[in-house]
């Protein structure tokens, strides 16, 4: 019976994997024509302030030397391949492959949007459950216009505030960078990047709150206003043990469904966070590759966090069907 | 205040129409206010610099001695403009999107469930800033971005209402009568999606301007000629360490203010047309 399953899991995967195959390809190909036709030159963005030095006949031979004279689909395939054997090519203003600029900044990222994804989930679960069971009262009212306010906040204001407050004002964090100024790479310490994870992820945090909050109050009403809970409440059962008892498990998982779909607005939050603090962060390197048109690290990014999103969605629906009983129960029959 | 609400007591209906008058009369004054504002007190004046909030310049003076209130005033009638126009734009491509999908048979459906997906596959943000590069920043390319990427969800709210009505016995008859789908589409259905579009055309709105400000503040979106919301809190980032907290405190709170007003419209317009939305 179990076997069965675990196929029916398996197959699910395969069926979404493929599906996201297609998306990819279509991005990719979409991604790349948008860049093609952008008005920044790629020879001139490659040489920078030297362009003055170089003559036409040079710059015909780095266009052949780099296949930019070719037509478009054969430069598509041309780069489709490479990307297919793992190669992205080369970031112009790291100098260095775009795989180690975008494994190494992610790294940095997902230590913010990992913190921030935990506490603003637990905190945001807490509050929603806090508000559906004081329903109506003070309590509920205060979360629930402070969730809405939060919902039509600009993120990187938010992170202004914060800045301004703490390191600012009380100076309890440096203003800037993922790393202090002047030490050298070796000599970082974990307190050191720690100091600086602090304040981004406190701004993604308060501001990631306001979704699972509102979602969990409103599913946690439902459940509250359910036969069983009914009957429990004629049993004398009150408080946090009913909600131990009849309202965890019910909420707990639209909760966790909710939060692994939202990667998409929280790698959003993280581009605009790193911007404000100045993070090396995959959000930061997204910024300076559009500003400073640098097109491999910019399309090996839109091609990585298509993944990233996507893997959050795929999580969504996996943790739906493998953590709900209920689910479970209803493919056996 | 409480004595006049004890006489005339407001049920939630008039209450919620009561916020939606006050929502839109603010969002009027504020346009009316960019619109007519003088532009003689954002000229530099290198005699009032860095001033913090007084009467005279209520949201204090920028490092050239602007006045920080009328650049705000200004920047959220360019935010709301700019929102408008992405806003309209994305709505148009859900609703014919969203018609399409749910008329014009099984194929189409499947081509445009997928396209929604490919919109909402790639971060929001990522997509903006692509299409910024694209296009080489500036107004054209914030416009297209926002017009671009926020359109999906309201398409797929679109498509499953007038799935709903499909199945409705008048569209049956009207098909029986050999009526084109078109006709159909145009003539029965579309007047009853309409308060649903115009809804999610307002809710719509708060994003397309956060994102906005969003892409703006990064350097990608409006020229830093513009006197955009964005624009000014970019800047004010490095007066911030000298401790001039008015010239990001003020602005974003009044963006904040604004995008909340036109969240609140929508919601209280749903309120007013869901017969069974009396119940929270």
């Amino acid at each position: 019976m179990r076997k069965w399953i675990d196929r029916k899991l398996v197959l699910f995967i395969l069926w979404k994997g493929l599906r996201m195959a297609t998306l990819l390809v279509a991005i990719c190909f979409i991604s790349f024509l948008l860049v093609k036709n952008s008005p920044i030159d790629p020879i001139q963005a490659y040489i920078g302030a030297d362009m003055l030095k170089v003559g036409p006949e040079q710059r015909a031979k780095i266009a052949e030397y780099w296949g930019v004279d070719q037509p478009i689909m054969v430069q598509f395939m041309h780069w489709g391949s490479a990307v297919l054997s793992g190669d992205l090519g080369t970031s112009m203003i790291y100098r260095r492959p775009v795989i180690d600029v975008i494994g190494e900044r992610f790294l940095n990222s997902l230590a913010l949007m990992l913190s921030a994804w935990v506490v603003s989930g637990v905190i945001g679960f807490v509050m929603g459950v806090v508000a559906a069971m004081k329903k109506g009262t003070w309590v509920d009212r205060i979360i629930k216009w402070y969730c809405f306010t939060l919902a039509s906040t600009p993120t990187f204001w938010m992170g202004l505030l914060i800045l301004i407050v703490f390191a600012v004002w009380l100076q309890w964090f440096p203003v800037g960078m993922g790393v202090p100024a002047g030490v050298l790479a070796e000599d970082v310490t974990l307190m050191d990047r720690i100091q600086h994870l602090i304040l981004p992820a406190l701004t993604l945090s308060i501001v990631g709150v306001a979704n699972v909050a509102l979602h969990t109050r409103q599913k946690m009403i439902d459940v509250l206003a359910s036969d069983y809970v009914l009957f429990a409440r004629a049993r004398g059962e009150q408080g946090f043990m009913l909600f131990w008892r009849h309202g965890l498990r019910n909420v707990a998982l639209p909760a966790i469904t909710l939060q692994f779909a939202a990667f998409s607005e929280l790698f959003g939050g993280a581009v605009l966070a790193e911007q404000v603090f100045s993070y090396p962060g995959l959000g930061q390197a997204t910024v300076d590759a559009g500003l400073r048109g640098d097109v491999p690290l910019l399309l090996g990014i839109v091609i990585f966090t298509t993944m990233f999103v996507f893997v959050g969605n795929l999580l969504a629906d996996i943790s739906y069907r493998v953590l709900d009983p209920r689910t479970r129960e209803g493919r056996k029959a | 205040m409480t004595s006049i609400l004890k006489k005339f007591p407001l049920n939630r209906k008039q209450w919620a129409l009561m916020k939606v008058l006050i929502s839109v009369s603010v969002i009027i004054i504020v346009i009316l206010g960019g619109l007519f504002l003088d532009e003689g007190r954002i000229v530099t004046n290198l005699t009032n610099r860095n001033s913090p909030p007084s009467i005279d310049n209520l949201f204090g003076t920028d490092w050239l001695g602007r006045d920080m209130f009328t650049r705000t005033v200004m920047g959220l009638t360019l935010s709301i403009g700019v929102g408008l126009i992405g806003a309209i734009g994305s709505a148009f491509i859900a609703l014919i999107l969203g018609m399409a999908a749910a008329t014009m048979g099984r194929t189409a459906d499947r081509i445009i469930s997928w396209l929604i997906d490919l919109f909402l596959s790639v971060p929001h943000l990522v997509t903006l800033i692509l299409i910024a590069f694209t296009l080489g920043g500036g107004f054209k390319g914030i416009v297209i971005g926002l017009t671009l990427t926020h359109w999906p969800t309201l398409a797929r709210l679109i498509r499953a209402e007038v799935m709903q009505i499909r199945s409705a016995d008048f569209v049956q008859v009207s098909q029986r009568m050999g009526k084109p789908r078109w006709w159909i589409a145009v003539h029965h259905i579309l007047p009853h999606i309409v308060p649903q579009f115009l809804i999610g055309f307002m809710l719509l709105f708060p994003h397309v301007i956060l994102h906005e400000a969003a892409v703006t503040f990064i350097g990608l979106g409006l020229s830093p000629h513009e006197p955009a919301i964005g624009i000014i809190l970019s800047e004010s980032m490095k007066y911030l360490s000298s401790g001039m907290w008015w010239l990001a405190f003020f602005p974003g709170l009044c963006l904040l203010m604004i995008v909340r007003m036109f969240d609140s419209i929508g919601d209280n317009l749903r309120l007013l047309t869901d017969p069974n939305g009396n119940r929270d």
